[in-house]
Formats: structure tokens, sequence, C-alpha cells
């Protein structure tokens, strides 16, 4: 098995050099724009699949309602900045407000969700707590729809265009620099949060093993709650960003783009936060170079292959701790 | 609790779900005309709501922990303990029998139809019962068999004009080749792992059907796929629907009888016994891949039939049935009913397929109600509605 | 346990009692059946709500043939079963004629049960040509041009007055984009002389569509043609601007309305697409738009106004024939003339509506504006 796979990664990686070599001679421009589009898409899914990956990682429960939360951070965003732009405030002031009302607010729905939905289930088999995400994440998007409207709704973008960049800005749009370098800074935060401060020592420690931290001292509801509050901003950061990208939201926008980054998480190795980033970007990309090279009817279909394929040689994801099974 | 903490406790929930909901319950902005519309009776009533609300709410949880605490013992439920009663067994089956019996004569047709659907997800419910409930394995992408059950009917149907009597048992096969094909590479994997391959796997089949148009006819699906027939005779419409749902009938008894001794045969006590502990199992000699290959298999074999019974109701299908909605909603029917209960199961697929049916009465809320519901069913029954029992085995030593 | 037994029985009987449907002969029951939850819902809304506020006008003006209209609703989530078990509900509610449904799909699977139960149904949004060029549904009507009258339409337009020689075709892979672009591609392929140099499928509601943007770019496309709705249609074009693609924008009537130059702003600038006759200019088109404001607080969605001469026409033909029977009612459909918020529409003896064509649009200063 193991020289089968090591023969067969090399042939995939050949074939796949070749051409990518091939291309790059042909028209160099055009692989680094996909490469660049590849990158944007994977930091998008990299901002909602931390959220997924974080839950995860503490409490084993996939959370369906991760993609409403970032639903709901987008629709705040919007009505916040709509209210602020009709009383005639400043821009800049309307698009720091908006986001710090975005984060705020999927922070609260992120707790409150995790207290009503999630916290009575913590003793419960886990596929329970799984279907009580699913009726949360479809009470979540009825309840916006019917409160606000179904119809989609246009998104002004808060991140002016650059025209200073004119003859090269077709390369990548002042939304796109902003979504990559956002990943980045958040990423770094994160990373920062986890390692060195308390509540992320606590994390950590929760996620190993909750009964030991317990006994150390760590309250471990509190620790979940800081754990979905922290997911949930990430996520708000998300769907402002992506808003502002596509330039339209409705309540139904949180399915299809959390689906996308579970599978990234998946891919990454779930309850791993470089592996969730990781496993965003290859899947961004390879989506990107599919799509620009093969057909883009197929492109969700070769997602899920490469999946397949990486679980089959890695059954834990790129980044994935292969524990033994307790018993 | 004195009664005086509970209503200070309410008041702040409800005062912080009226701060929760402000933007979205109260704000309405109109981007295109520029206005914005605050509606503060909503805030009004968000706050009234979550206020009884969390009363109840709470009041529930205290009782359920309490009764957790006193009865530990005496937990099996209800239907359960009717069933093992000999008197009571008998006349109850036969109310069962006689009300499904009557069903399509007494009630309008509209209730027959949505009774077939309802008959269906119970094939299918026990069916995933199978894969998730026993043995263990989490599949979100049941949906792809079923999809394979449609499509051989409509296919074979439409090419070479075969009948529903002929597909039904080779769309059985093709289920459990299928079952067979996906589940060898990826069974190795595990829990939530193994979920989001099937998914996948759902997904791929649903894409390419969608277009590959030569071989599935794209998005515009096959239309015209004939009822079935009773001896070469083909019903009206009003006849056919009556006759489906005989037909759907004798198959869920047919599944429910195979589903009861699979369960406690040889394989079955091996499906439990590795759902309940891998390595223990493996330990007592049991073939793991294989064991987990027979449940995925046998699964698929349902999904595929359920699917030709599908495509004879409907008589149309296209891509857009076969959505990863479609695998949550199986699973949602094994899961609030009682994961690895077969009464459960059934109970899950009336209610859950039946419910938004008659929710229709509230129409635009019918989803937000059906979302709630499935919140509040799992926090105070997290076993499902009718949790599973599971059998004793006595050891009787031979008397020499 | 006897007593049980008791219990459940009466439970049986009432049940069986209650179901028995309770027939009200004094009003005429129409039913509006489309998609009115999940990611469609904006589109069936839009045809209920004109069904809706037709009900109340003829209601106001005192019913058909006398009696009050009451208005039934069905939810098929635009799934073919699901409008099959919806149908089957609205026929035993006592439904006397249908508005509905919205995707083609959908139709074509309820219609066998409208059809059996001798109704007729006038659709404002299906535009499949298998609705009224196979024959097999005699009973369908719709207030809505077809998907071929419109493919030619396109393909006239593209190569004659754009006079473009390459174009890229994209759809977003249901029933009726996909529909829509393969018509246009068969017709670009018998008229020759344009070259499709991009025939894809993409994604429907995805984050970013980035890749296929460039590929456009890479393609050389003069002009790109959009099969789907306008979501995804605006986050197309807003792209396309923004990456400084040099093509034209060209849809069908998916994109049409309001609702696609407010979702895409400045950048919906030039976009060209086809779409009902303009009829904005109707005094009645202007007094349904400003009820709708009125009573839903905002503006009206795509198939509001067809959904209202839907219901118009229905109950002019029961009108016209003096009672509910089906045969008289379907013979007066080919006979009536509506004055709908459409302009003066009929029907074709295929069913197709006659009076509301299509014509082609661009946007200029943010408004669609007729150009042919």
């Amino acid at each position: 098995m193991r020289w089968i796979s090591i023969g067969l990664g090399l042939a995939v990686t050949g074939v796949i050099g070749f051409f990518a070599v091939r291309e790059l001679l042909i028209d160099p421009l055009y692989f680094f724009e996909l490469f660049l589009g590849g990158l944007t898409r994977g930091s998008i899914y990299a901002l909602i699949a931390l959220g997924y990956t974080m839950v995860y990682g503490i409490i084993q429960l996939i959370n369906f309602a991760h993609g409403e939360i970032y639903m709901i951070g987008a629709m705040t965003a919007l009505i916040v900045a709509s209210v602020l732009g009709l009383w005639g405030w400043n821009t800049a002031v309307i698009a720091i407000l908006a986001f710090v009302f975005a984060i705020v607010y999927s922070c609260a729905y992120g707790f409150t969700v995790e207290k009503i939905a999630y916290k009575p289930l913590r003793h419960a088999p886990r596929l329970s707590a799984l279907i009580s995400a699913i009726g949360m994440s479809l009470f979540l998007q009825n309840y916006v729809m019917l409160a606000q409207t179904p119809e989609y709704l246009p998104f002004r973008t808060l991140i002016p265009d650059f025209h200073f960049w004119e003859p090269y800005a077709h390369i990548i749009t002042s939304v796109e620099l902003t979504i990559i370098i956002t990943t980045v800074i958040v990423m770094i935060l994160l990373g920062i949060l986890i390692k060195f401060t308390r509540i992320g020592k606590a994390m950590r420690a929760t996620a190993q093993d909750k009964v030991m931290a317990a006994l150390l001292g760590i309250n471990v509801n509190n620790v979940i709650s800081a754990t979905f509050v922290v997911g949930s901003a990430t996520a708000a950061i998300g769907g402002v960003l992506i808003a502002c990208h596509v330039g339209q939201i409705n309540f139904f926008i949180g399915f299809l783009a959390g689906l996308k980054a579970f599978i990234a998480a998946v891919l990454g190795g779930i309850g791993s936060i470089p592996g969730a980033v990781l496993g965003s970007l290859v899947l961004g990309i390879s989506e990107s170079y599919f799509t620009g090279y093969f057909w883009s009817e197929y492109e969700d279909v070769f997602a899920f292959s490469i999946l397949v394929l990486i679980l089959i040689f890695r059954p834990s994801g790129i980044l994935g701790k292969h524990d033994a099974q307790k018993v | 609790m004195p009664i005086k903490n509970q209503i200070k406790q309410s008041l702040i929930i409800a005062f912080w779900f009226m701060i929760l909901t402000f933007p979205i319950m109260v704000i309405k902005v109109n981007t295109i005309r520029h206005t914005i519309d605050f509606r503060w009776a909503n805030f009004l009533w968000v706050g009234i709501v979550t206020f009884f609300a969390s009363m109840i709410w709470n009041y529930f949880l205290r009782r359920n922990e309490e009764q957790k605490k006193t009865d530990i013992a005496d937990d099996i439920p209800l239907i359960h303990k009717l069933l093992q009663n000999d008197r009571f067994r008998r006349p109850f089956l036969g109310l069962v029998a006689a009300f499904f019996i009557a069903y399509p004569f007494v009630f309008p047709m509209y209730h027959t139809s949505i009774m077939i659907s309802a008959l269906v997800y119970v094939m299918l419910g026990l069916g995933l019962n199978i894969v998730v409930g026993l043995a263990g394995l989490l599949d979100l992408g049941y949906v792809a068999f079923y999809a394979v059950g449609a499509y051989a009917y409509a296919l074979l149907n439409l090419h070479f004009g075969l009948s529903f009597w002929v597909v039904l048992p080779m769309s059985a096969f093709l289920g459990t080749l299928f079952g067979v094909l996906l589940g060898y590479p990826v069974l190795r994997l595990r829990g939530d792992y193994l979920a989001i391959v099937t998914l996948g796997f759902g997904e791929i089949i649903r894409i390419v059907l969608e277009n590959w148009d030569d071989f599935s006819n794209g998005p515009r699906g096959i239309g015209d796929i004939p009822a079935p027939s009773f001896f070469g005779h083909q019903f009206g419409q009003h006849d056919a629907m009556i006759y489906m749902y005989f037909i759907v009938i004798g198959l869920v008894l047919m599944t429910i009888f195979f589903v009861h001794r699979l369960e406690h045969s040889k394989i079955g006590r091996a499906w439990i016994a590795l759902r309940d502990d891998e390595i223990a199992c493996q330990a007592m000699g049991i073939d793991k891949f294989k064991t987990k290959l027979t449940a995925f298999a046998l699964g698929a074999t349902w999904a595929a039939m359920g699917g030709v019974v599908f495509a004879a109701k409907t008589s149309f299908i296209n891509p857009m049935s076969f959505t990863i909605w479609e695998s949550i909603t199986i699973l949602c029917v094994v899961v609030i009913g009682g994961m690895g209960s077969a009464i459960g199961v059934i109970a899950g697929a009336l209610v859950l397929i039946l419910l938004p049916e008659y929710l229709r009465a509230v129409a635009e809320y019918r989803m937000l109600v059906f979302g709630a519901l499935q919140v509040i069913v799992m926090v105070f029954k997290p076993d499902g509605l009718i949790k599973s029992v599971r059998k004793v085995y006595t050891f009787k030593a031979r008397e020499e | 346990m006897k007593s049980l037994f008791k219990v459940i029985a009466v439970a049986v009987f009432s049940m069986i009692v209650f179901a028995a449907p309770g027939f009200a002969a004094d009003t005429v029951k129409v039913a509006s059946a489309g998609v009115i939850s999940g990611d469609l819902a904006p589109y069936g809304i839009s045809a209920l709500r004109g069904a809706e506020i037709a009900v109340e006008d003829l209601n106001a003006k005192g019913g058909i043939l006398g009696k009050k209209i009451e208005l039934l609703v069905g939810d098929d989530v635009c799934k073919p079963e699901v409008a099959v078990n919806i149908a089957t509900k609205l026929v035993s509610d006592g439904a006397q004629m249908i508005v509905g449904h919205v995707c083609s799909g959908a139709t074509i699977a309820a219609n066998k049960i409208y059809k059996d139960a001798n109704l007729l149904i006038a659709s404002a949004a299906s535009t499949s040509d298998a609705l009224t060029f196979t024959g097999e549904h005699p009973n369908f009507f719709r207030t809505i041009a077809n998907d071929g009258a419109q493919a030619i339409l396109m393909t006239d337009f593209v190569k004659n007055e754009l006079k473009a020689k390459k174009v890229a075709l994209i759809h977003d892979k249901g029933d009726y984009g996909k529909g829509q672009m393969e018509l246009v591609r068969d017709n670009f392929e018998k008229m020759g002389g344009v070259e499709i140099v991009l025939f894809e499928g993409v994604t429907t509601g995805a984050v970013d569509y980035s890749a296929i943007v460039q590929k456009i770019k890479r393609s050389d496309a003069e002009v790109t043609m959009w099969g789907g709705y306008h979501s995804d249609a605006s986050k197309i074009v807003q792209l396309l601007e923004k990456k400084r693609v040099d093509t034209t924008f060209f849809g069908a009537d998916g994109i049409i309305g309001d609702n696609f130059t407010n979702l895409a702003g400045k950048y919906a600038e030039g976009v060209y697409a086809t779409g009902p006759n303009d009829t904005s200019g109707n005094a009645l088109y202007q007094e349904l738009s400003e009820k709708h404001q009125k009573k839903y607080g905002e503006d009206p969605g795509t198939f509001f106004h067809n959904g209202y001469a839907c219901m118009q026409a229905l109950a002019a033909a029961a009108e016209k024939a003096g009672s509910l029977d089906y045969d008289a009612m379907r013979a007066a459909m080919f006979e009536i003339t509506v004055d709908s918020p459409l302009g003066p529409i009929g029907f074709d003896e295929k069913g197709d509506v006659v009076g509301a064509g299509f014509s082609v649009y661009k946007v200029i200063d943010g408004k669609y504006q007729q150009v042919n």
C-alpha cells in the first residue's frame, strides 16, 4: 500500500507538473490570474472553515448552522451600512461600524445558538446534536427570510475600488486583495490567541480532554462558548468580505458557502486550524485551475474527487492527526 | 429555583433576545428606494414571546433533569411495552392494519399521495437505519443510491420499455453494486470523514446526472414514466394511485421483515457490536471491513428500490430531486425517529414527511416551525421519538 | 386497556370524519402554486403576489360569475415530486383553476394531475418549450413567451445588430438556463457565421466566479450570453467589469427587470437582455406596482405582472364561457383578449401567449430600455 501510494502520488504530481509548466509557458498571465482567483476563493473558504474546524475540534460537532451565522453577519452589515448611509455618515466610518456590528452580532448569535441547541445535548448521542444543528440552520434561514425579504439584496461594497493601478487593476481587485490580506491577519491573530493566551491554552486543553481540563479548574462551558464566539467572529468577517466581493446577499447564501468550507476543513484535517487554511487554499486554487483549463460544469465533481483521493491516502486529512482510536 | 428568580432569568433572556434580533426583526431597509422602516411592534413581540418561551423551556429542561435522576430503569418507550404485551399486541396490530388498508378509500387522493411519499421515506429510513443506526456509519450521500434507483427505472423504461416489476429487482441489484463500489474505497475512513466523503459521492452523482445530457437528459429530466402495471393492465390516475399505495405498503412490510430478521441475525449483531466498540469487535474475530461493507451495500439496496417507487409515483424526475437536502431529510428521519429502532424510524418518517404537509396551514412559517421542532425534539428527546430497545439474550443452561 | 382501545377507536373515527372534504359552493376556488420557500422563493412569491392582488381586484368587482374568489396556495419548492403532491392536494381541496407553477419541471410533473382533473392551468413563469410544443398539455396556458421564440430573437440580434463573430455561452446548469443556451447554440449552428468559443455551466450560488470570468477573457468572446437568473448574472457582470474584460453581456428574461439593475448597480450598464415587451408605460402596470409597494412594502418581483395576467385570463375565460366547465373555458381561452398589465393579450392554439412578445433591452442609465 505504501509503495503504491508513493508511486501513484509521484505519477500524479508528474503529470500535473508537466501540464502546469506547459500552461505556464504558453500563457503566464492567465496562469497567474487563475492562481490569484484561486487564492481569493481559498481565503474565503478559509475564513468560514476556521469556525467549523474550531468547533469540531472542541466538541466534535459539525456545526451546520455555521453558514447561517456567516449569513447573519453579512445581513447585519448590510442593514447597519444602509441605515448609516441614509443618515449620511462618512463612508469610512460606515465601513468600520458595519464590520464591528457584523462581528458583534454574529458572535452573539453563535453564543446563543450554542446555548439553545447544543449545550443541552452535550451528553447526548453525537448525531442528535447534528440534527439539532440542521434544525437550527433551517430556522435561522427562514427567520431571516421572513423578517427581511426572500429577494436578493444588493450589497454596495464597503471597500473602494482602486483606480491608481489602472493598467494592471484587472489582475486583482481591491476586494480580492483585502480578502487575502485579511485572511492572513486573521490567521496570525488566531494563531497567537490559540498559542499564547490563557483562553487559547484552555481551548487546547479542552479539545484534548474535557474531563481532565475540568479537573484542572477550567470552566469547560465557558471555553466552549468562547470557541463559538471566536468562530462566529471569523465567519462574520468572511461574510462581510464575501458580500463585498459578490455584491449581493440573501438568506440562502450560508448553506453553499458553509458546505464548501466544511469540505475544505475536512480536507485539511478537521480540528486543525492550519489544516483548515491549507485545505481551503488547496481546494480554492485547484478548483480555479480546473475551471480555467477544463470544464466548470464538473468543478464540484473535481473538488470532491480531490477530497476522496486525499482521504483515501491520508484518512485524517492533510494535517490531521492520525490518532489511535480511543476505547 | 424560586419562581422569582425564574422570572428574573427569563426577563434577562427576553431582553437579550430583543437586542439580538433588533437589526433583523426591527429594521427593514429598502436599499432600492432608500427608506428605513422601524417595526417597533416586532421589538415588543420578540420580548413577550421569548419571555414565555424561556419560562416553558427552562421548566421542561429542569423536569427532564429530574426525571433522569429518578427513573433510569423504566425508560422503555410505551409502544414497545404495548407490543410486548401479548393481550394487546394482536388488537393493536389489527387496528393498525385496518387503518392502513382503509386509508386510501376513506381519505381524499391527496392524502393517499402524501402517504405514499411518507411510506417511501419509511423504506429509505429503514435502509439508512441499517447503515447509521445499526452499523454506526454516518452516510450523508444516501441520496446517491436513491437517484440510481430512480434513474435506473426511468432510463430502462425509456430505452428498453422495461416495466416496473422487472426494474424493481434489477435496481435492488444495481443499488447493492453501487453500494459495494462506492463503499469499497472509503469504508476505511472513520466518523465524519466518512460522512463528508459519502456526501461527496452523492453530489458527484447528481452533478454527473445534471451535466451528462446524452445519458440522463440533463436538468430537463425524464418525463412520462409509467406507473406500475397490474399484469399488463394500466390503471387510470386515481386507481393507479391506490394501486401504488398498496405496492408501497407491501414493500414497506417486506422491508420491515427483512430489517427485523437482519437485525437479530449474526451479521446484525456484528453491526451493533461494531458500532459500540470497533476494537473489541475486531478482537472477537469479526471482519470489520466486510461487516461494514455489507451494511453499506444493504442500505443502498433499499434506497435504490425506494428510488424506483419514487420515479413511478412522480412520473417525472430530474436531478433537482436528489440534492444533499434529500440525504439530510432521510438522516433526520432516522435520528428523530430513534436511531436503531425500526418502529422509531417508521414514526420518524411519518411525522417528518407528513408534518410539513399538514403545516401548510401556516404556509410561510412552515420551514421555520419545522426547524424549531427539530431542535426541540432533539433537546428534549435526544434518543429520538421512540428509542430503540436492545434485545436481551438470556442464557439458558441445558438440563442434563 | 379497554379504555385506551376506545380512545384510539374514537381518534381514528374522528380523523376520518374531519378529513372528509367539505365543499362550499359559494366561492370559486383558484389555486396558486409555485416555489415560495427555498432559494428560488423570490420568483414564486412574485407570481403568487400577482395572483393575490388580482384576486383582490376581481373580488372588489364581484368575483367570477358572481361568486367571490378564494385563493388556495401551494408551495412546490421547485421540485417535481412535491409539485405532484401539491397538485393532488389542490385538486382534493376543490381548486377549480390553477395559476402556476413556476419551475418548468414542476409544472410538467404537476400537470398530469390537473389534466386528469380537467382543470385549466395558467403559468406566469414556466417557459419550457415542452409545455406547449409537444401537445401533451392541452390544458396549459401561459402569459410569458416561450424559450424558443426568445432564443431566435437573441441569436438574430447578436449576429445582425451586434455583429459578433465569437460568442461565449454560459449557463447555470438548471433546466431553464441550460435549455435556453442549448436553443441559442442550435440556432447559431443553423445560421452559421458565429463561432461559439465557450459553452460552460457554472454552479449557481457560488462565492466566486473569477475563474470562469478569466476563461471568458481568454476566449476573446465579443458577446457573453447568459442562461440563468439575475443573482448569478449580477455576480458575473461585476467581475467582468472589475477584471476589465471587453465583452458584451447578453441575457434572457431571467435577468430582465429592475431586480437585475438594482442588484448589479453601476455594473449593469451596457448589459443586453431579451424580455417581455416593455409595458411599464401601461397605466394598469403602474397602478399595480404601486399597489404592490403599498401592500408588501417593496417593489414587485420578476413575475408579478405575469401572475396578475394569469388570474385575469382565467377569470375572463370563465366569464366568457359562462361556466366553469373545462371544455367551455378552454374554448373561451382562445377567444379572449385580456387587458393585462402586459398589454392586451390572447392565446394561440398551443397555449402560448399572443401579444406579449419579446424585445431586446439594453441597460442605459441604470434602466432597461428597448433597443430594437
